[in-house]
């Protein structure tokens, strides 16, 4: 039995350390370990209500805006703010905008060089790489994207070979190239670095959707109560037809990269690794409130829904079961912390976000450390439970929901990838799964993202300026205490936020999000988290070399960890924080 | 006067290694220790070879590495939310894969590179033995033994500390890095702190923002490697090329706030009509940064343009400093100026002085010590607009459907007031 250890993990958001025991090249055992908290939560209590989107949206800057809309949106619900329609729809376009985008991001610079060699892209000739990206996209049923020229491809050759003749490999240094789980073709390989460079530039050119509404990305403004961007059409110093046109464009741009260009890729690559199918498969639970973007202002089956996601109800499937979608009760959220390095006041085992509570209690060993898994607690993030049972949520959940639910589009697309592929629903738990659903995903958010736009410009020929609601701005007008929550489908999937305000300030905070779900421990039943079950889960996954862990990378990746938005801390009493170094 | 750099004054790593007094046998040994170190052994020795190549020779190493020209980075991310690097990501000037492929060698970023765990330690190591330049995410918690941050097991002070040892500069992007952010904000659970008040003695390049501005971040770096030393900085040690302006200054609604024309609430006549977002909470009268100069993702907009009140995110503590966000300037947190936003009137001239008093004296004298790679730059410059200041009552100035109207009145009570 060999122990790993895997820290950092890199090409993720923050800091996850990855524990594993491995026998006859098999995980035998996985620990899921967060290693950074920042206590954010503690930090907003006692602060301006309205302020607070700007502290939670340092969460994370990966995914930024996500925290400050779920934020806004619950402190909405609590003081009764209702923002225009028009706002809203500005806010539904940053958000989709943020997740095409960052989907986009994961593939190719966060997960393609789990699949990729780039050292190979050397013995790759450009015009057979023009004839193999031709050749995938035609599978993909898209045209070949215009970025496929022989001459492009040829300069991204030469790119690469001097990098490795100058002896200085960059970034590059210290991968596992020529790792025999390397298996894609010559060709693929140059292609994909060709497509990782240019979704550098699609990335800065399309994020200027959400620089127009929010004056900077990353961290964009926000607003309680609206959107601070005035959009009148007959002004020079709004949002008038010159960003219309602007967006137009970058929203054709993103149509175009996403179908042409990521969609061809990844199809390409599962199918390449279609053994990925069978690896990786997680908890077979799966939660979501609707698809990629929905957001509601206070409880998603009777709340106010700000999305154009109509199509598909909040949901929960359990145990694979697609036939018999359950209802979602968020009342039946509850995070423990029998893995995590705090305390529950009377020796509560779990708790709803509502009541939530953390103090800090840590029990690790003092840094340097070398191996954290013996012990019962040993990660930064809670475990959040549905039902007592650990979910995944994400990408894959969101796709899973729709598909059960009959979304048109999306049944389309994975049933065409799963033909193609050659693989059955079940399989779509996986590796290789969850890598196919953020990309169908991709596809139906940059397709709605058009549909939001048409309808936001619609609104606005007919005179609809509105994006603020004023009504509610002074805290003078709020009730002495409210609370209030919210649930919004991000990128690496559910988040909800959670707040008390009283007295004008803030007195209880607590976000429960995607991350948390995910990479979250044990719980006092022995339930592995999401993370741990898919390397861990029933004993077959691969670790062809320990001192060379990529097969756990691809696993790992596959979730898109975003480690600072999973541990958040809200001190509504204000203990002081207890230490326990062993 | 900027410091020296010692690491890479010369073409080549091998006489920059010289230089900073290594001999030929500590390189050899340095190489051999290398030949294990990169996985893909060939690429080192200039050919592809896979990595289970036989081992090359550590001489034949030797004479590729001494021979490499582009300045080894290592880009540590610590105790933050990777809002910088995606923000680098999206830098238009000189671009990510332009500084990351062919200006520099980044051998250690955790977001970016392909290496994780021990193959990911191994290159920063190796990358730490050499003259580098160490760019910096993200803040150092340092309560509890260092507990609330750790890499590869280690806290991230100590991860700081052996990659700071032999850099030959440092840059501190980000407001974490700089001043410790968010997570620094009352009550500072986890003691986050700043690159500088670990590396004291030492000069820091403090890129302030939160994010900077993506080109912001990017030629700072290259402006290390154009010119052979660091920028020239202020006494906070931003440099002056981002950070001479205040956003007050460069704001294009500049005009509105000197005609007396503020924005009450959000998306009212003034809002629609781009008036100054003074009263509604903008920090830029206080604010040293280029946004309103560079502007935000290819030009596209900045938060004021885009009809938000500016949050000072350059400054120091500004989650402290500058709450409530949309509190007008004078009665923040952290100002001590009395009077309400009211009874402003002539008495904004002081805030504007008040926000040069924060500028020049008092984060430098909390961290004088730490900043002496400021001690030798002239003061700046650009403060001293208050004698010209001229501000109208603002409560004579009610915005209006009509645009017109109000600029007029404006114009009468100008004359007036002159």
């Amino acid at each position: 039995m060999a122990r790993v250890v895997v820290d950092p993990i890199t090409r993720i958001e923050g800091h996850l350390r990855i524990e594993l025991e491995a026998e006859g090249g098999k995980i035998t055992k996985a620990w899921s370990e967060t290693t950074q908290f920042r206590g954010i939560e503690e930090i907003v209590q006692g602060r301006d209500p309205r302020d607070v989107w700007a502290f939670v949206q340092r969460i994370c800057g990966v995914c930024t805006s996500v925290h400050a809309i779920a934020s806004i949106s619950a402190v909405e619900n609590a003081i009764g703010s209702n923002p225009p329609k028009q706002a809203k729809a500005i806010r539904d376009l940053v958000l989709t905008a943020q997740e095409v985008q960052d989907h986009c991001i994961h593939f190719y610079h966060l997960h393609a060089l789990d699949w990729v060699d780039v050292t190979k892209a050397l013995e790759a000739d450009p015009v057979k790489t023009k004839a193999f990206a031709d050749s995938i996209a035609k599978t993909a049923g898209v045209p070949s994207w215009k970025g496929n020229t022989v001459e492009r491809f040829a300069e991204v050759k030469a790119t690469v070979k001097s990098i490795v003749d100058s002896g200085q490999l960059s970034i590059f240094t210290g991968g596992y190239w020529g790792h025999p789980a390397y298996k894609l073709p010559a060709e693929a390989n140059l292609m994909a670095v060709a497509h990782y460079l240019d979704a550098l530039e699609f990335q800065r050119s399309m994020i200027r959707i959400v620089t127009v509404f929010g004056g900077k990305n990353p961290h964009p403004n926000f607003l309680v109560g609206g959107m601070a961007c005035s959009i009148d059409p007959n002004k020079s110093e709004t949002v008038n037809q010159v960003q219309i046109d602007q967006i137009a464009q970058w929203i054709a741009e993103a149509d175009e990269f996403v179908h042409r260009v990521y969609l061809p890729d990844a199809l390409a690559v599962v199918t390449v690794y279609k053994e990925y199918f069978d690896i990786g498969a997680s908890v077979p639970n799966f939660m979501a409130v609707g698809m990629s973007g929905a957001t509601y202002s206070g409880d998603p089956n009777t709340g106010d829904k700000s999305s154009p996601h109509t199509a598909v109800a909040p949901g929960v499937i359990m145990n694979m079961d697609l036939a018999n979608v359950q209802p979602f009760d968020p009342t039946k959220i509850a995070e423990g912390i029998f893995s995590a390095w705090y305390t529950y006041s009377g020796d509560a085992k779990a708790l709803h976000p509502s009541v939530g509570e953390t103090t800090v209690k840590y029990t690790g060993p003092k840094p340097p450390y070398q191996w954290l898994g013996d012990a019962d607690k040993y990660t930064w993030s809670k475990a959040p439970r549905y039902d007592g049972k650990p979910v995944q949520v994400g990408p894959l959940a969101r796709v899973l929901l729709a598909y059960a639910r009959g979304h048109e589009r999306t049944k389309a697309l994975v049933d065409f990838a799963m033909g193609a592929i050659g693989i059955k629903p079940a399989q779509l738990n996986s590796t290789a799964g969850r890598a196919l659903a953020r990309c169908v995903e991709a596809v139906t958010s940059v397709e709605v993202l058009g549909t939001i736009f048409d309808s936001f410009v619609e609104n606005l020929k007919k005179g609809d300026i509105d994006v603020f609601d004023s009504s509610k701005w002074e805290p003078s007008s709020w009730p002495a205490q409210a609370s209030g929550f919210s649930f919004v489908e991000v990128a690496r999937g559910n988040l909800s936020h959670w707040v008390t305000i009283k007295d004008g300030k803030v007195d209880r905070y607590q976000a429960v999000v995607p991350t948390t779900w995910l990479a979250g421990g044990r719980d006092e039943e022995g339930q592995q988290g999401p993370y741990e079950a898919s390397l861990a889960g029933d004993g077959t996954h691969p670790l062809a070399d320990p001192d060379r862990p990529l097969e756990v990378l691809r696993t790992i990746h596959s979730f898109d960890p975003c480690m600072s938005c999973a541990v958040h801390v809200l001190d509504p009493e204000g203990q002081e924080i207890q230490v326990v170094v062993s | 006067m900027s410091f020296e750099l010692s690491g890479w004054t010369e073409p080549t790593l091998e006489e920059n290694l010289i230089k900073a007094g290594f001999d030929r046998r500590d390189f050899l040994k340095y190489c051999g220790e290398l030949a294990a170190v990169f996985a893909v052994g060939g690429a080192v020795a200039g050919s592809a070879t896979p990595a289970f190549a036989a081992p090359v020779p550590a001489e034949v190493i030797a004479d590729k590495m001494g021979a490499l020209t582009k300045p080894v980075v290592v880009w540590l991310q610590l105790q933050e939310c990777t809002g910088c690097m995606e923000s680098a990501l999206r830098s238009g000037g000189t671009t990510i894969e332009d500084a990351v492929l062919r200006l520099l060698s980044v051998e250690y970023n955790e977001l970016v590179m392909p290496a994780a765990g021990a193959a990911a330690n191994k290159a920063l190591e190796a990358a730490n033995a050499q003259p580098h330049v160490l760019v910096v995410n993200g803040s150092i918690p340092v309560n509890d033994g260092g507990i609330y941050c750790t890499i590869g097991g280690e806290s991230a002070e100590s991860v700081l500390r052996k990659s700071a040892e032999k850099a030959s500069a440092v840059i501190a992007v980000g407001a974490c890095a700089v001043w410790g952010s968010v997570q620094a904000s009352k009550p500072n659970p986890t003691g986050a702190v700043g690159v500088d008040q670990i590396l004291t003695g030492r000069p820091v390049i403090n890129v302030a923002g939160c994010p900077p501005i993506g080109e912001v971040i990017t030629a700072t770096i290259a402006y290390l490697l154009t010119h052979g030393e660091a920028p020239k900085l202020d006494n906070q040690g931003r440099p002056l090329f981002a950070y001479d302006q205040r956003i007050h200054d460069s704001c294009q609604r500049r005009a509105h706030f000197d005609a007396g024309q503020f924005v009450r609430t959000f998306d009212d006549d003034g809002a629609r009509n781009g008036w100054c977002l003074y009263e509604v909470g903008c920090k830029g009268p206080s604010t040293f940064a280029a946004c309103p100069i560079i502007k935000w993702n290819k030009g596209t907009s900045w938060p004021v343009q885009a009809g938000h009140p500016c949050l000072g995110c350059t400054e120091k503590n500004f989650f402290d400093n500058f709450t409530p966000f949309y509190r007008t300037l004078p009665n923040v947190g952290g100002f001590g100026v009395e009077g309400t936003a009211e009874a402003v009137g002539w008495g904004v001239v002081g805030v504007a002085a008040a926000g040069v008093a924060i500028h020049a004296g008092v984060t430098a004298a909390a961290h004088a010590a730490s900043r002496n790679a400021a001690a030798g730059n002239e003061p700046l410059q650009a403060f001293g607009d208050s004698e010209r200041v001229w501000l109208p009552n603002p409560k004579k100035v009610e915005a209006s459907a009509d645009a017109e109207a109000p600029a007029e009145t404006t114009t009468d009570d100008s004359k007036k007031a002159e």
